[in-house]
């Protein structure tokens, strides 16, 4: 199975490359992709130099390109298409029906993938864009067990991608209004999840206190782990008392189910984290090239060990192993 | 693997308190040559800093009895040492020495160390992040920029350097590459 891997900066990637990618995707540096943070993304220049560096050692880079564009902006995510192509880009990672019809139309030759963004979760979804767009490859959604992602795979004509590590989106991806509804701005149409520049935190006597927007998302006590400002993982006080009422802060690890992926014809394993640094990356790609190698060499595989890297510093399998929905 | 969840090692106490009497007066064109060594290996920083790139950040080394304030304007950058942070700064990040420098070098990954209540931000959140993701980008040899600054004496110094900066970092990035 193909590992890709998260590149938010040149420097990322090349440490991703040299870790040992097969293939490494990042975004340029607007609201074309859904890592739009401030300090964060490629420049058109970065960008191919960045694939060049990428080839050179055998590795390949799949553009993200996977917001929503806006009615009357539609010129931004074109030129994306068209950069992302010109600078030798393997495959574009796109979300948007109509953007697909433009990269279909203009880029005939140019493999396209179905973004999570997307949250194609079917085969008749996946088969749509298949016949529709000539996709080659659909990132699934991270609300699938293992069984289903299967069922998928044998079931659709294109190959699949599921996410191992990292961040742990639980909601329909592309979809959720949570952020937009404490902000105004959503992954899906600015890039952002929980903007910067409506975060806060407030730490007094070892309490800290972490709001986006108008909303307290937590408050962490002394020493508990913290995490990211996100209302699907925020702890809420109900008649019930305070919990956390959607998901608890932490990651996704999925290391010891990938023979269990193999098994279900998955052709690459996908690591989030665009906006983590270097030593997340270069942690995290040297952690599952060394679990793929177990797994090539038939012993057992054991959890990819990244507890200290990870949001709440607390892993999880995930829907993979979830029973209710 | 697997990666130490073990916390940021902190500068000695007796060094610190050891530090405590010296005035900061000295360091001041040490500061000065580092951040020109900076302006002049790693423009892009500014580039990646944008409209960030004209507000003050203050940098607390929590085991050390000083603090930064940089201001990474690209026509002017300065970073200059005091004893207590100023009011008024855009945005402060406070943790172990160990820990800020090593976001400097890739040895740390900011996030990990504010999930693991390591490193505290507050204030600006887009600056912190766009200073953040631009130092990671960075690649910055802290040891060879410090070196730099020091002048003639520079290529001395910089084993000196190389080894005290390898003494507060954690086993963990060694688990990290030999994973």
């Amino acid at each position: 199975m193909e590992l890709v891997c998260p590149a938010g900066t040149p420097a990322a990637l090349e440490v991703a490359v040299d870790a040992g990618a097969d293939a490494v995707y990042c975004g340029f540096r607007d609201e074309t992709n859904a890592r739009n943070f401030p300090g964060l993304n490629f420049s058109r220049e970065e960008m191919a130099a960045g694939i060049a560096y990428a080839h050179q050692r055998g590795a390949r880079v799949l553009v993200a390109i996977n917001t929503f564009p806006r009615a009357g902006a539609l010129a931004l995510w074109h030129r994306a298409v068209d950069d992302a192509v010109a600078a030798g880009a393997d495959a574009l990672i796109l979300a948007d029906a109509g953007l697909l019809a433009y990269a279909a139309e203009y880029h005939p030759h140019q493999r396209l993938h179905v973004s999570v963004q997307a949250a194609a979760a079917n085969p008749d979804a996946i088969g749509f864009y298949v016949e529709a767009f000539g996709v080659k490859r659909v990132v699934l959604p991270r609300v699938l067990t293992v069984p289903e992602v299967a069922a998928i795979t044998r079931a659709v004509p294109c190959e699949t991608e599921v996410f191992v590590f990292g961040g742990l989106c639980v909601m329909a991806e592309g979809r959720c209004s949570l952020s937009s509804y404490a902000t105004g701005q959503s992954p899906n149409m600015h890039g952002v999840c929980s903007p910067a520049s409506h975060v806060a935190y407030r730490e007094a006597r070892g309490r800290l206190v972490s709001r986006l927007g108008n909303f307290t998302i937590n408050a962490f006590a002394k020493g508990e782990s913290a995490a990211y400002p996100t209302l699907c993982k925020g702890r809420f006080a109900t008649r019930d008392g305070a919990g956390y009422l959607f998901e608890e802060p932490v990651s996704l690890d999925a290391a010891a189910l990938l023979p269990g992926l193999a098994a279900a014809g998955v052709t690459a394993l996908k690591i989030e984290g665009r906006q983590r640094g270097r030593a997340y990356i270069e942690g995290v790609v040297r952690a599952f090239r060394k679990a793929l190698a177990a797994l090539a060499a038939g012993r057992p595989i054991e959890g990819a060990g990244l507890g200290a890297l990870t949001e709440g510093q607390s892993t999880t399998t995930g829907a993979y192993r979830k029973v209710w929905r | 693997m697997p990666i130490s969840a073990a916390a940021v090692p902190t500068v000695p106490f007796l060094v610190s308190l050891a530090v405590r009497p010296l005035p900061l007066g000295p360091l001041q064109p040490l500061l000065a040559g580092f951040m020109a060594a900076v302006t002049r290996r790693h423009p892009r920083i500014f580039e990646r800093l944008g409209p960030h790139a004209g507000k003050r950040f203050g940098l607390d080394p929590t085991d050390l009895p000083l603090a930064f304030v940089l201001a990474p304007d690209p026509a002017c950058p300065r970073a200059v040492a005091v004893r207590e942070l100023p009011a008024g700064l855009d945005a402060r990040i406070a943790g172990p020495l160990a820990g800020l420098v090593g976001q400097l070098d890739g040895s740390y990954d900011g996030d990990a160390l504010f999930f693991s209540r390591d490193i505290v931000v507050e204030g600006d959140m887009e600056a912190v992040l766009a200073l953040r993701n631009a130092l990671d980008d960075a690649q910055i040899d802290v040891a060879r920029l410090a070196a730099a600054a020091l002048g003639p004496f520079g290529a001395f110094a910089e084993p000196v350097l190389r080894g005290a900066l390898r003494a507060v970092r954690t086993d963990d990035r060694v688990a990290r590459r030999d994973g």
